[in-house]
């Protein structure tokens, strides 16, 4: 379970002021629950996320991973303790192929079955991939699949995924929706997904709406849609045009 | 053959006993240690003692030959010619390597100049690997140098790995293209401390279709300093393109020092240097993984080196 305790997060202006980011962000999202964090632009999620890695460091409030506070925890150890997460622009490397990440992120050595496996589950052909250099030749809905089967492998704690629909095209889309509805089913952890996208809205427990690094609503897409409609944030994903 | 230089052997060239019927010559303190020659492959001493002579015959395929050499002590000045003349259409694959081992204060110099003739359709794989170890004081230095001519239609692929202990070397690698020849060199190094390195590479495409493709991947840290100089020079319609990719760390230093000259207008030649440090994002992304910093850093280093 993920619990955030008042977090606040300001950033220096060029004037010599502080902006605020993130404005006395609290929120808990339960083990066995699918938590979609959505908002406009520049509303923070991002900031959130990073802040949850331990990537960026809140200036004030707690983070408590299973009850226990992980606040002043650097980012290695927060990802010993439990947190897996899935970065909005996945990182290229000079050298480092498919299966040296994927194993990285399991701690462990991987049959190529398994390697298959998780592949396969994010749409990728499992043969063409395992030797590729995660480098530029890569595209940018490929590099993102690796990125969310690397989050996967993980088999953490908390899972968090930033805007996992980036980049991935229309056609995989439905499957990327499948892969959220079998990851729900078979983690005990906590899953938190940053997103724009209605479909993924639909299969979240609970949905939390951020504005200008504040908690402007928080519940069910039920009770949260007619406040994100207002603000306008949530895309409807287009199937094409019919007729 | 002595101890140290079967675990230098077994480190710069996978070296597990004398390989069966494969012809190979060990240098061992600019000694002979060992040498065979097989139907297809004839190793045999130069005339005035200089060196080695290594005649591949027309058409032999999927042969290797081994010529690592070795200095175990301090105070040697090793000084070779060798010469490898690779016949029409053969296939080979020719492990070298030097390593050197100095317990002692002196310095100790291994200077390998290799000469290539490569006939019209042969294709060659050269692999190399530097090491220096030992305890004392006494500096290694490994001065390679290559002159290669390549023939019509013919390949050369260079891969040459030096990973730390040298202290200094200078590669000095030239080749002449005819018609239709590739020429592929990977470079792989890797510098610590006080040490210094060279390479420089002259390569002229002298015919039609000729190709170069030069790819330096290296990392520099301590006080290190190492230099990328590559000139390539097009005098027919060719192609050529070559990379200097370094990663600096602590006060390391790299040079990347390109030179290209198109006299021909179907001439396409490029060149790439970067060098900086490792991308913070690259160790974030790896830190997420669980590893810590140190661990994450070393993983880089080793893929980029690999």
């Amino acid at each position: 379970m993920l619990e955030l305790k008042n977090i606040k997060f300001t950033v220096p202006t060029t004037e010599g002021g502080t902006k605020t980011i993130l404005d006395d962000v609290s929120l808990k999202a339960n083990d066995g629950k699918f938590v979609v964090i959505t908002g406009p632009n520049g509303s923070g999620k991002s900031t959130l996320a990073k802040i949850i890695a331990g990537i960026e460091t809140a200036t004030s409030g707690n983070i408590l991973l299973d009850g226990e506070d992980i606040t002043n925890l650097d980012i290695s150890s927060r990802a010993k303790k439990g947190v897996a997460y899935a970065f909005q622009q996945p990182v290229r490397f000079k050298g480092l192929n498919v299966t040296d990440l994927i194993s990285l992120a399991a701690g462990k050595e991987l049959t190529h079955c398994e390697l298959c496996d998780y592949l396969t589950r994010v749409g990728l052909c499992a043969m063409d991939y395992v030797d590729r250099d995660v480098n530029e030749s890569l595209s940018g809905g490929e590099i993102k699949r690796i990125e969310i089967a690397m989050a996967m492998v993980r088999k953490a704690p908390l899972t968090l995924f930033d805007e996992p629909e980036a980049g991935i095209d229309l056609w995989s889309f439905n499957h990327l929706i499948d892969v959220f509805k079998k990851l729900r089913g078979e983690t005990n952890g906590s899953i938190v997904i940053i997103s724009h996208q209605e479909r993924i809205l639909d299969i979240a427990d609970e949905i939390i709406v951020l504005s200008a690094g504040k908690i402007i609503a928080q519940g069910t897409k039920e009770e949260v849609w007619p406040i994100l409609s207002e603000t306008g944030s949530s895309q409807t994903f287009c199937t094409g045009r019919e007729g | 053959m002595n101890s140290i230089t079967e675990k230098l052997l077994s480190t710069i060239s996978d070296w597990r006993g004398i390989p069966e019927d494969m012809a190979y010559n060990i240098r061992e303190d600019s000694g002979c240690a060992g040498r065979r020659s097989t139907d297809n492959i004839q190793i045999t001493s130069k005339e005035d003692g200089s060196g080695i002579e290594i005649r591949v015959a027309a058409g032999t395929k999927g042969d290797k030959v081994y010529i690592p050499a070795c200095i175990t002590k301090s105070d040697v000045d090793d000084l070779v010619y060798n010469d490898f003349f690779i016949g029409e259409d053969a296939d080979v694959i020719i492990v070298a390597g030097c390593g050197i081992h100095t317990d002692g204060h002196e310095e100790s110099k291994h200077n390998g100049i290799h000469r290539f003739f490569l006939d019209k359709n042969s294709k060659v794989v050269y692999l190399e690997k530097h090491l220096g170890e030992g305890e004392g004081g006494g500096k290694r230095i490994i001065n390679p140098v290559t002159h290669a001519t390549l023939g019509e239609g013919s390949y050369l692929e260079m891969d040459t790995v030096q990973l730390g202990g040298v202290d200094t070397t200078i590669r000095n690698t030239k080749a002449t293209l005819l018609a239709g020849a590739k020429l592929v060199v990977k470079e792989k190094l890797m510098t610590d401390k006080d040490e210094v390195a060279e390479s420089i590479f002259e390569v002229t495409l002298a015919g039609d279709d000729s190709g170069v493709q030069l790819t330096s991947r290296s990392v520099a840290k301590g006080n290190s300093e190492q230099t990328f100089r590559s000139k390539i020079v097009g005098n027919a319609a060719c192609v050529g393109h070559s990379e200097c990719d370094a990663i600096i760390m602590d006060n390391g230093v790299v040079h990347a020092i390109p030179e290209l000259t198109a006299r021909c207008v179907d001439a396409a030649l490029i060149h790439e240097a970067a060098i900086g440090k490792i991308a913070g994002e690259q160790l974030t992304k790896l830190m997420t993984l669980g590893l810590t910093e140190k661990e994450a850093e070393q993983k880089i280093i080793d893929g980029f080196l690999r």
